[in-house]
């Protein structure tokens, strides 16, 4: 039997938004801690902590998001470790992210105009002084356009979590293309909510660039 | 090293017993290029030294070897009776000790010209903000631009900037000062004030090691010029024969070049 579409129909595909925010998070939170280590990894004097951040990064940019969901899922379990999809994605998007962010970070490190350590090791400061007083405030302003951009591009990618088994955004939006045989109504509509959540990222993002570029 | 190198750091040594900064047998190498060659020097306590030589000559390397921003291969190198070759472990507290000043001034733009000044004696002396901040505001009166604390270093001038950047690096109350080009990089109406906060402090007794071209500067409060050129130290003795004798044909090549 064919559905209408109605506002039950598009309140199902609305109630995904909270999976899709959800996921978001995890992978922002979770990307962000280990993200913030593998760009001072890649960027410490210890050249084997460098090269080994630096292979990281390289893997998990190398390969598609939807293969590091699969081999988590799947690959776990054969190694004996159970997981539910919760841990795997939260694991899946955590490595993922942490790769991206890593890369945008250490480039916003590297950005900081040299002097600026030297002058920090010239007063002495201890080198988390260094970084958490010099150089980390810097690279901060100018991280801020590619992380979010990169925010954007991760809430849009959550939607591989359907894959798993999560009903997300796009995996609802699927169900009710499937039951009401009215699939442009359905994507059109999903489209819009993916915009809503985006689109005010990018604008808080010039916002926030616009204003932290005040005192420099 | 020279006879006249020889006869005119014998007058030196008379007057600094007890060097504060002892460099034997220095040899730096950036890859394949050799850098320091053999650098013996001694600077006593309270001593003013002026190094001067042509680009490349290796004078920034060797005074940024004495607070280890550049690491060197060969050689001991004491600093207040703490030897840096031995390792890295004494490094962050032998540049508590030692104030740098450089060519690009190097201030935090994100902080105040206050905080610049504040966040060295906080983060290493562990001194208490309000503390830090008298501190502060005292060397700022004292390089004369206390009324400029609270804006950013992109609003002051360049010689501001620099006066700032001397400032910063007395709150740590150094016992030694390397200043490495600090006129270079400013217009040419600002180099006097910032000349003129460094013969105030090399008046107040401050060991000091400058590598600049100033040589009105050099005549005025240098205890001992120093020529270098291609990694040696080519000859060195007090301002009055170093300029008006100079023993060796690169220096008075050199010299001939820069004075006219």
């Amino acid at each position: 039997m064919i559905r209408q579409f109605g506002l039950n129909e598009a309140l199902f595909i609305l109630s995904g938004i909270q999976a899709t925010i959800a996921l978001s998070l995890i992978a922002f939170v979770g990307g962000g801690i280990f993200g913030l280590l593998i760009a001072l990894l890649r960027t410490a004097e210890n050249k084997i902590a460098g090269r080994l951040a630096a292979a990281y990064i390289d893997f998990f940019q190398g390969t598609p998001l939807l293969m590091q969901l699969f081999l988590v899922f799947y690959g776990l379990p054969a190694f004996g470790i159970q997981v539910n999809q919760w841990v795997a994605v939260t694991i899946g998007l955590t490595l993922h992210a942490s790769a991206f962010l890593g890369e945008i970070w250490r480039g916003s490190i590297q950005a900081v105009p040299l002097g600026q350590m030297e002058a920090s090791r010239a007063l002495g400061l201890h080198y988390k002084d260094r970084l958490v007083s010099v150089i980390l405030p810097q690279a901060f302003r100018l991280s801020i356009a590619p992380t979010v951009g990169f925010l954007v591009q991760l809430i849009k990618g959550t939607s591989l979590a359907a894959i798993i088994g999560f009903v997300e955004l796009s995996r609802s939006a699927q169900i009710i293309a499937s039951t009401t045989y009215k699939p442009l109504l359905a994507y059109g509509l999903v489209a819009i909510f993916y915009f809503i959540l985006c689109f005010p990222l990018s604008r808080l993002s010039a916002m926030a660039e616009r204003r932290l570029s005040v005192s420099r | 090293m020279s006879a006249n190198t020889a006869q005119s750091s014998g007058q030196i040594e008379a007057r600094s017993a007890a060097p504060i900064i002892e460099i034997v047998g220095l040899q730096k190498w950036f890859g394949s290029f050799q850098a320091l060659k053999n650098i013996d020097l001694a600077v006593g306590s309270g001593e003013r030294i002026v190094i001067c030589g042509p680009s490349g000559s290796g004078k920034s390397t060797l005074i940024r070897c004495i607070n280890r921003l550049e690491e060197y291969q060969d050689g001991k190198l004491l600093v207040d009776g703490i030897d840096l070759s031995a390792g890295t472990k004494n490094i962050d507290a032998v540049r508590a000790e030692v104030g740098m000043v450089f060519q690009q001034f190097n201030l935090f733009p994100h902080l105040t010209v206050v905080e610049n000044c504040m966040l060295a004696p906080m983060k290493v002396r562990r001194t208490s903000k309000r503390k830090a901040r008298d501190i502060a505001m005292k060397y700022l009166t004292r390089v004369r631009i206390p009324d400029q604390a609270d804006k950013y270093p992109a609003q002051l001038s360049g010689g501001q900037q620099q006066r700032v950047a001397i400032a910063r690096a007395l709150c740590m109350s150094p016992k030694i000062m390397l200043f490495d080009e600090p006129t270079s990089a400013l217009d040419p109406e600002m180099v006097k004030e910032v000349l003129d906060t460094m013969i105030g402090l090399a008046n107040d007794g401050m060991t000091m090691l400058c590598v600049t071209h100033e040589m009105g500067f050099a005549r005025q409060v240098a205890d001992r010029v120093i020529f270098m050129d291609q990694g040696e130290i080519v000859e060195q003795g007090e301002p009055q024969s170093f300029f008006a004798n100079p023993q060796n044909e690169r220096t008075r090549s050199f010299l001939g070049q820069i004075l006219h």
